[in-house]
């Protein structure tokens, strides 16, 4: 198995859960906030947003660990909005991971089949199977506290898996996982996703899990779903100012739309000298505040001035150089009351002969396909 | 070779420390292990050492009433400890699960019969059954059912303190899986909450049982003229004069407690352990 990273057959067929008009309120407080959302059959779709934005909430009220306040859940076509949690066909894999301390791994694993009446000689079997799913067969007669935390993981997620739900919640599964294990696991989920064909939802406020696991992302803020694509389309098409700068890194450069027409908009933005031009097909209204947005590893940074035609080019000075390793990150000082320009360029050669160091006047350029012009 | 000095934590090297450690010894135990020692006396008084015998234990055991009465102390601790232990269990998950009106004053009304003086509470209950006309001269077991009544409402404020401290540790996210995974409340409860209760509820069962064994005051107002438990009777009995009768019964209750104790504490350990 290997994730190849393009999108498993998603939406095929009727979607799995339909979300709609979903709102929670905790006495004045409203957690989530007239939700509509659709997940296919078979997709990894991740709940993004920084914590308090309700993404929790709203995977408590797919589990039926919290009631709506209005709106309804439909799973699998059937209203299921005020189902409790132990009638229906979802399971959930918690923060805490909250395996049971009193029993045995396979006791564990096989709890939710005992509580079906499963006969016994069969919860051990699909128990042991589901084991072996999370590679911890043979950890069966081991007790929870004789587990690291990435095997207390793998028992709640085969605690999960035995009862062969529709979907699978995941609730910040990675947040209490080391660096080098986070990522090993993110490619484990995946490919057991694909294993089992179950449709996961994962919450996560960590942009670079979502992004390289989920085949859609729902980026939520203070109870709203901002925006619903899938990850390059997120990174490269972010629909707001707020997802622009959620995802990855961002420099956005206000402006009014001085013109807006045949694709191309023409920004006059206050302490650059020279219009910017950006394509695009959705066009703002001329007269309108705009912001473009520009990804730090999308700008050239050069030394002359650029000699292609067309560009977009603006003169700054070093201010500060950030060494990432594999890149490094220069801001650069355009205009005395901008905001510093964050610029990422590749360290193909050693740091010690980098072309520029601090206080050096430097060009910026971009082409205008490589941005985007938010409206809000 | 030098001593090494001592250091700021080692507090059993210090002179001042080991003494005070030995007058804790000695006002703790001295009159336990006195207790203990004449019991084998073979005097009528318990003032000189005459020499070893074990002739006041068959004295003791041949004494109807004694045995009366001990049988009695432990038939109503083993009732009261039950009924509190499921009374204080219940009421912590009343405390720690639900918000309700007038909570605070809740809880301390249901914890004042910890701080009431016990005199009180004696006279209390007795005003009380003498009130509600309470039926006396009931066949046996039911011949106990005042001071039952009275125990289980000292004891069972201990029970739902060292429960509720318990389950201030619970991680709810236990009960939420158990639900997500088919369970209803009432299995979430036997499945989840009362094994992980359990070395709270273990815990308070002790502290109610020997609160129960060993009442003296509370028992004597409620106590009938035909229900006489241990306590009562050795009163009863010392009043006349301090025999090692007395001495050899005390001494069976001190080893019967601790025995059971232990019992109690070991079973815990094994629980424990086979749950790490």
């Amino acid at each position: 198995m290997s994730s190849s990273g393009t999108a498993p057959a998603a939406n095929s067929g009727s979607p799995i859960i339909e979300v709609s008009g979903l709102c929670k309120r905790f006495g004045s407080f409203s957690a989530v906030e007239n939700i509509d959302l659709t997940i296919g059959r078979g997709e990894f779709f991740a709940l993004l947003g920084p914590s308090g934005c309700g993404k929790t909430t709203l995977l408590r009220m797919l589990a039926g660990l919290e009631l709506p306040s209005d709106g309804t859940i439909r799973i699998d076509g059937q209203d299921m909005s005020f189902v409790p949690a132990n009638k229906r066909p979802i399971n959930m894999v918690f923060q805490s991971y909250a395996v049971f301390p009193h029993m045995s791994v396979l006791d564990n694993v096989g709890y939710g089949l005992r509580i079906d009446g499963v006969p016994g000689d069969e919860i051990r079997r699909r128990a042991e199977e589901a084991l072996e799913l999370v590679k911890l067969g043979g950890f069966g007669a081991r007790r929870p506290d004789q587990l690291s935390g990435g095997q207390r993981q793998r028992v709640a997620l085969a605690r999960a898996l035995v009862k062969r739900p529709k979907v699978l919640l995941l609730d910040e599964p990675l947040s209490a996982l080391d660096a080098k294990l986070r990522e090993a696991m993110r490619l484990e989920l995946v490919n057991l996703q694909e294993t089992v064909g179950i449709t996961f939802v994962i919450v996560t406020h960590d942009q670079s899990e979502a992004l390289s696991m989920a085949t859609r992302i729902a980026v939520m803020n203070q109870g709203t779903v901002q925006q619903i694509a899938p990850p390059a389309e997120l990174y490269e098409f972010p629909a707001s100012r707020f997802v622009a700068d959620f995802i990855g890194s961002v420099n956005l450069l206000e402006g009014r739309v001085e013109a807006a027409s045949g694709g191309r908009i023409r920004l006059a933005c206050p302490g650059i000298a020279t219009p910017i031009e950006m394509e695009q097909d959705r066009l703002p209204a001329v007269g309108s505040t705009g912001w473009v947005a520009l990804r730090p590893e999308k700008i050239d940074i050069t030394k002359e001035p650029p000699v292609e035609a067309g560009m977009n080019t603006v003169s700054g000075k070093v201010e500060e150089i950030t060494y990432l390793g594999e890149t490094s990150v220069y801001h650069v000082r355009i205009a005395p009351d901008l905001p510093l320009m964050k610029v990422s360029s590749a360290n193909l050669d050693r740091v010690t002969r980098r072309a520029f160091t601090w206080e050096d006047p430097v060009h910026l350029s971009w082409t205008s396909s490589c941005g985007v012009v938010l409206d809000r | 070779m030098a001593r090494t000095p001592i250091g700021p934590l080692e507090y059993t090297r210090r002179t001042w420390m080991r003494l005070t450690l030995l007058a804790t010894f000695v006002f703790l135990y001295a009159p336990i292990v006195t207790l203990v020692a004449f019991s084998f006396n073979d005097s009528r008084r318990n003032i000189v050492w005459r020499g070893f015998t074990t002739k006041y234990y068959e004295k003791a055991l041949g004494n109807s009433d004694l045995i009366e009465a001990f049988v009695n102390s432990l038939t109503i601790a083993l009732l009261s400890t039950v009924i509190a232990t499921v009374l204080g269990a219940l009421t912590a998950l009343l405390l720690w699960r639900f918000r309700f009106p007038f909570k605070a004053g809740y809880e301390g009304a249901m914890a004042l019969p910890i701080v009431i003086p016990e005199i009180c509470m004696g006279v209390a209950m007795l005003a009380f059954f003498a009130k509600v006309g309470w039926p006396s001269g009931l066949p046996w077991p039911l011949s106990l059912s005042a001071i039952i009544i009275a125990h289980v409402s000292f004891s069972f404020p201990f029970v739902a303190v060292v429960v509720r401290a318990r389950l201030a540790g619970f991680n709810q996210e236990l009960a939420e899986a158990a639900q997500d995974l088919g369970a209803s409340e009432w299995r979430v409860f036997w499945d989840v909450m009362v094994p992980f209760m359990r070395p709270g509820l273990v815990a308070g069962a002790l502290l109610a049982f020997t609160l129960s064994l060993d009442d003296f005051v509370i028992t004597f107002f409620t106590s009938g003229p035909d229900t006489v438990t241990f306590p009562v009777k050795v009163y009863s009995m010392v009043r006349f004069s301090v025999t090692p009768e007395v001495n050899a019964a005390s001494t069976v209750l001190i080893v019967l407690t601790v025995v059971l104790t232990g019992i109690a504490l070991w079973m815990q350990f094994r629980q424990e352990k086979k749950s790490s």
